[in-house]
């Protein structure tokens, strides 16, 4: 038995033509053998009727000549495929990846591969030597002036881009 | 001028440079996205302001618009972001004509509807008055679908939603639609009996 709004859902989807071949002809069969069914479905095919039917909105006549007012003092601004290099995107990837990789595999060589049992695996990672690379403030400034210095960098040829291809335009 | 050609070519032409082929696009597309700002901002004039701001941003981010959808998808995703932040600016209540008291209060409002002037009013002004007696988003998911002429994986992708999702919400728009209808407009549904 369907409730209410199932029924509606169902008509919907039937009027609507979104409905599977299987449940077209259920609904269909539905309609023709019982009068709430098809008393449900003239009543909705009547507001879909009317839903089409409506009118649309009229703007002022002044709009389009206002847009294109608008529009005449602006520039279309390229597109956002052009000024972006994938090749930057994957070499940022790469980057990453690469660190990554270098740090696990800076771990695992520090890891005793033995079968004793004695030390547990947040044990071996505890003697990673993290400080043999990073063991002094002098490094660590360095290290993020580079970082600030290439974004900086990587900012600075993202504009240069923008500019270039705004002149082209 | 731009009758005859596609979305498509006038874009092209746009992009290379012809700007005023940019009109062809406003005139084709201009009721249709006055209709749904109206559903989202219910004002006129502000509505109207918000559809020059959608045609303007849609001239700026054209070289953006890849062709792999509609050009009026691309443009109602741009109308139903765009009316989202001037709601969201304006902290615009998004009112539920479900509740009573609001319903009183849209009466009272110049909306063209007098209860003893039903019988004078079409059926057709009838239903429009009703959607725009519903919550935005109800009212704009309607008007995408039967006016827009937008299918549900296009609202879909203009929504940000999945597909069964804009299902539902078109449903349970009609279902409101429907219910608003009945209990505001009784005499007309009775005539349509």
């Amino acid at each position: 038995m369907y409730t209410h709004e199932q029924m509606e859902e169902r008509l919907w989807e039937f009027i609507d033509g979104t409905a599977s071949s299987g449940d077209r002809q259920l609904t269909e069969s539905l309609i023709q053998s019982q009068a709430e069914w098809k008393e449900k479905y003239t009543d909705l095919l009547e507001i879909n009727r009317l839903l089409h039917a409506s009118e649309l909105e009229a703007p002022s006549l002044r709009f389009s000549k206002n847009v294109m007012e608008e529009i005449s003092r602006m520039q279309i601004a390229p597109a956002t495929k052009s000024y972006i290099n994938n090749k930057i995107i994957w070499g940022i990837g790469l980057f990453f990846i690469t660190l990554l990789v270098a740090i696990l595999g800076y771990g695992f060589s520090q890891m005793e591969w033995t079968t004793s049992g004695k030390s547990s695996f947040t044990e071996q990672l505890s003697k990673i030597d993290t400080s043999r690379f990073f063991n002094n403030d002098l490094i660590n400034v360095f290290m993020m002036i580079n970082v600030l210095l290439g974004l900086v960098l990587l900012d600075n040829y993202f504009s240069n881009k923008r500019k270039q291809f705004r002149k082209e335009a | 001028m731009s009758a005859g050609q596609n979305d498509n070519e006038l874009i092209s032409k746009v992009l290379q440079g012809d700007h005023q082929a940019y009109a062809g696009l406003v005139t084709r597309y201009q009721q249709f996205v006055f209709t749904l700002t109206l559903r989202f901002v219910k004002n006129r004039e502000e509505a109207e302001e918000v559809a020059q701001d959608v045609f303007i941003k849609a001239y700026k981010y054209l070289a953006d618009f890849r062709g792999d959808a509609k050009f009026s998808t691309w443009l109602y995703t741009i109308v139903n972001n765009t009316c989202i932040s001037f709601l969201r600016k304006k902290k615009l209540v998004i009112h539920s004509l479900d509740d009573e008291r609001v319903f009183a209060k849209a009466d009272n409002q110049d909306l063209g509807f007098r209860a003893d002037g039903v019988e004078q009013k079409s059926r057709h002004r009838m239903v429009t008055e009703a959607i725009n007696r519903m919550k935005p988003d109800d009212a704009a998911i309607i008007t995408l679908f039967y006016k827009n002429e937008q299918s549900l994986d296009e609202i879909a992708q203009i929504l940000g939603v999945e597909v069964n999702a804009a299902k539902v919400r078109l449903h349970r728009a009609r279902a409101r639609l429907k219910e608003l209808m009945e209990t505001h407009y009784a005499h007309e549904i009775n005539d349509l009996n």
